[in-house]
């Protein structure tokens, strides 16, 4: 199944290694991973995307605990949560076909930051889902290059992560 | 007060009460190596390859409970220091290794003896720091001793570059610390212990399985006292041998790969399984779908959350540090009222009682014609009365000094079970020696392994450890050549090593005294011989049969009852 474990960690040299190297040392699955530091310019705040059963799930959160640089681990899939990811989009956009984009953007509530004769750049946030629906919608061979983040996850409500 | 970065790291080595270094000098840790010259607190022990500093600081770590330190240079320093770490990562041994590192303009340069130490050694360390400033020093040696030895225990490693050593800086030592991202759990949770202790009174075919977690946890004492209270059998993994006392009568033996015959049926067809600092690895439990044939309830405490439902899903998850949570169950069981069952507890004996009517671990002792290699261990027990420090290399010699020497108190067995490192024994027996200048110290090798690191007979001759190595010599990597013969269809590709050295003679180059020891009827006296050269270090040659195997044995990927018992099996 997939999981979203939303982490504190030190901001500091080496973090990112120690967490991806236990990763791959020990076999486990990264879907997506994304980090940058927080409020608090001590700490950074990742999301990482995963795959495992339940048991895998739990020596991954175990493992991850056992970190020195690891401040707090929280797998969002035990209660409500956000998921967005950003996307950037570049496609050809000629003739016809530039109207036909325009709207498949504005009915994703996708927003067009740049725009050449040939070429629009669409921005797009959303869950993972949407992002791949968009994609579907359009025409692939109009699609010239995509770049996304990988997903940011944040607790509803009182569920809040912090020190 | 102001120091240098070196000064400082040797007035924190002092802060922490460090007895000894283990070290080789270099290029990067040139002025760390000046620093110790000015003092006498902090004795160095100069070995002759990075990896014996880092086991024999392990040794001693091992011997003693504390922390063993150890100091190697940048690049190949680091590089060979790398087994050594990786061997006591495996066994939760606390060491703090101090590294050199180019200097920090230079990092990243492809510098002279630059390697990405911090990079390497990741998955093999609790924790690493790369120092970059020398404010940061001293501060942050406290941490690696903190969190060397709290918790799970485990190696830290401090990357100093050269410029930061020379660097000067106002020193304080620290006096306290706080990580907000490191708080280990010490109390165990009351109402677990309570459903454990509930669960381990229901039991009718009750069985304790211990391992290195209560040595390190220094649960032994309490472990005991419980196990024998309660009356239930016990069995000691390879790495807790010692825990729980050899020659007790509840004591079934080494259970797994090579455990007895006993203590692996009572494991595979218990009721209640209490596990204690142990973590179900391969070569315990075998094939863990085959484990799970047999229905039960398994208890585990360890201090590492990380440790419980990994190989084998338990009932009653218990993380805290083994001596506090055997004392509130000690309490519990104490105050209560219900007792187990007598008559099941004894009809279980008695199944146990016809298992171990097997006598699992008989030999050929009549022999006179060639020296069978569990006599000597046998002999070494009797000559040592189960009192020496044994320490061993990896393969047939380590499972024969496991099975056959009867440990009575932890820390007296000390081996490389996790990571299986050749080459370990001497300088660990080094280590051990340091830890215990007084007591007998005995490292079990083979001709294969004790040419790992061979070269620390020097270190020895130096600093007048008077080691006593035991080399069970029958000319193969005899565990290898176990399995290629068990399992390869006798094929014994490159286990059989030509040209040994004389081991005598080479004894002898090194000053120190060399035996061989060729026929059974001699093995006793030399023993005896050898032991009494008390401040001597004797190489011991034996010669012992070439074909003889570790029984009983379970086959990688076996069910552990799945026992092959002796030559007759196979």
């Amino acid at each position: 199944m997939r999981h979203i474990l939303s982490l504190l960690l030190e901001n500091e040299a080496g973090a990112l290694s120690r967490v991806s190297g236990l990763f791959s040392a020990r076999g486990y699955n990264i879907e997506s991973l994304t980090v940058a530091p927080t409020e608090d310019p001590t700490l950074s705040r990742m999301t990482i995307v995963t795959r495992g059963s339940d048991e895998i799930i739990e020596q991954i959160t175990k493992q991850l605990n056992k970190l020195v640089d690891v401040v707090k681990v929280f797998d969002l899939n035990e209660g409500k949560h956000i998921e967005r990811e950003l996307m950037l989009v570049k496609v050809r956009a000629e003739g016809k076909d530039r109207e036909e984009i325009k709207r498949t953007a504005d009915i994703f509530r996708g927003r067009i930051v740049d725009v050449t004769e040939r070429t629009y750049i669409i921005e797009l946030t959303g869950p993972r889902d949407k992002l791949d629906a968009f994609l579907e919608a359009i025409d692939s061979t109009h699609i010239l290059e995509t770049v996304r983040t990988g997903a940011s996850g944040i607790g509803r409500g009182e569920w809040i992560l912090r020190v | 007060m102001r120091l240098s970065g070196a000064e400082i790291t040797i007035q924190c080595l002092q802060e922490e009460g460090v007895e000894y270094v283990f070290g080789y000098p270099g290029g990067a840790v040139l002025y760390i190596y000046d620093a110790l010259f000015n003092q006498d607190k902090v004795k160095h022990i100069l070995v002759r390859h990075e990896q014996a500093a880092v086991h024999a600081a392990d040794g001693y770590a091992r011997a003693n409970g504390r922390p063993g330190v150890a100091l190697v240079t940048s690049g190949p320093g680091v590089t060979n220091a790398v087994t050594g770490i990786a061997t006591a990562y495996m066994d939760s041994i606390p060491l703090v290794i101090i590294s050199g590192q180019v200097p920090v303009p230079a990092i990243g340069l492809d510098a002279f003896q630059e390697v990405d130490t911090v990079g390497i050694t990741r998955p093999c360390v609790k924790h690493n720091f790369l120092v970059k400033n020398v404010a940061d020093l001293a501060s942050t040696i406290k941490k690696a001793f903190y969190l060397a030895a709290s918790g799970r225990p485990g190696p830290v490693l401090v990357d100093i570059p050269k410029d930061v050593s020379q660097q000067i800086a106002e020193f304080e030592y620290p006096k306290t610390l706080s990580l907000r991202s490191y708080n280990p759990v010490t109390k165990g949770h009351s109402g677990q212990i309570r459903k454990a202790v509930q669960m381990l009174m229901e039991a009718r075919r009750p069985m304790i399985y211990v391992g290195g977690g209560a040595v390190l946890g220094e649960a032994s004492d309490a472990l005991t006292h419980m196990v024998r209270q309660l009356g239930y059998p016990c069995t000691n993994t390879l790495m807790g041998l010692g825990a729980y006392p050899g020659t007790d009568p509840q004591f079934l033996g080494m259970l797994g790969m090579h455990g007895t015959y006993e203590a692996n049926l009572a494991m595979q067809h218990s009721d209640v399984l209490l596990a204690v600092g142990a973590r179900f690895d391969d070569r315990v439990i075998g094939n863990p779908q085959h484990f799970f044939t047999e229905e039960r309830r398994i208890i585990h405490i360890d201090i590492d959350p990380s440790s419980i439902s990994k190989r084998v899903r338990v009932d009653v998850p218990i993380v805290g540090n083994i001596s506090d949570v055997l004392e509130e169950m000690q309490k519990l069981i104490d105050a209560s009222t219900v007792q187990a069952d007598p008559v099941a507890l004894k009809a279980w004996w008695t199944q146990i009682g016809e298992w171990r009517a097997r006598d699992c671990l008989r030999y050929d002792r009549a022999n006179q014609t060639v020296i069978k290699p569990q006599s000597v261990v046998e002999k070494l027990y009797e000559v040592t009365r189960g009192e020496a420090i044994v320490t061993s290399d990896v393969g047939q010699h380590q499972m024969w000094a496991a099975q056959y020497y009867k440990f009575d108190k932890p820390r007296r067995w000390i081996n490389s079970g996790g990571l299986g490192t050749m080459g370990f024994g001497l300088p660990a027996a080094m280590g051990a020696q340091l830890a215990y200048p007084e007591a007998t110290v005995a490292c079990v090798t083979g001709e294969a392994s004790i040419q790992m690191c061979i070269q620390e007979l020097s270190t020895c001759k130096q600093y007048h450890l008077p080691v006593k190595i035991i080399n069970l010599n029958n000319r193969y990597l005899g565990m290898v050549r176990q399995w290629q013969q068990i399992l390869h269809g006798n094929r014994y590709s490159e286990s059989y090593m030509d040209a040994l050295p004389d081991f005598v003679k080479l004894a002898e180059s090194y000053g120190h005294v060399g035996m061989r020891i060729d026929r059974p009827a001699d093995v006793e006296p030399a023993l005896r011989e050898a032991f009494a050269l008390k401040d001597r270090v004797v190489f011991m040659d034996f010669q012992t049969d070439q074909t003889e195997n570790v029984f009983p044995m379970v086959k990688a990927g076996q069910g552990l009852t799945e026992m092959l018992l002796g030559a007759e099996d196979l």
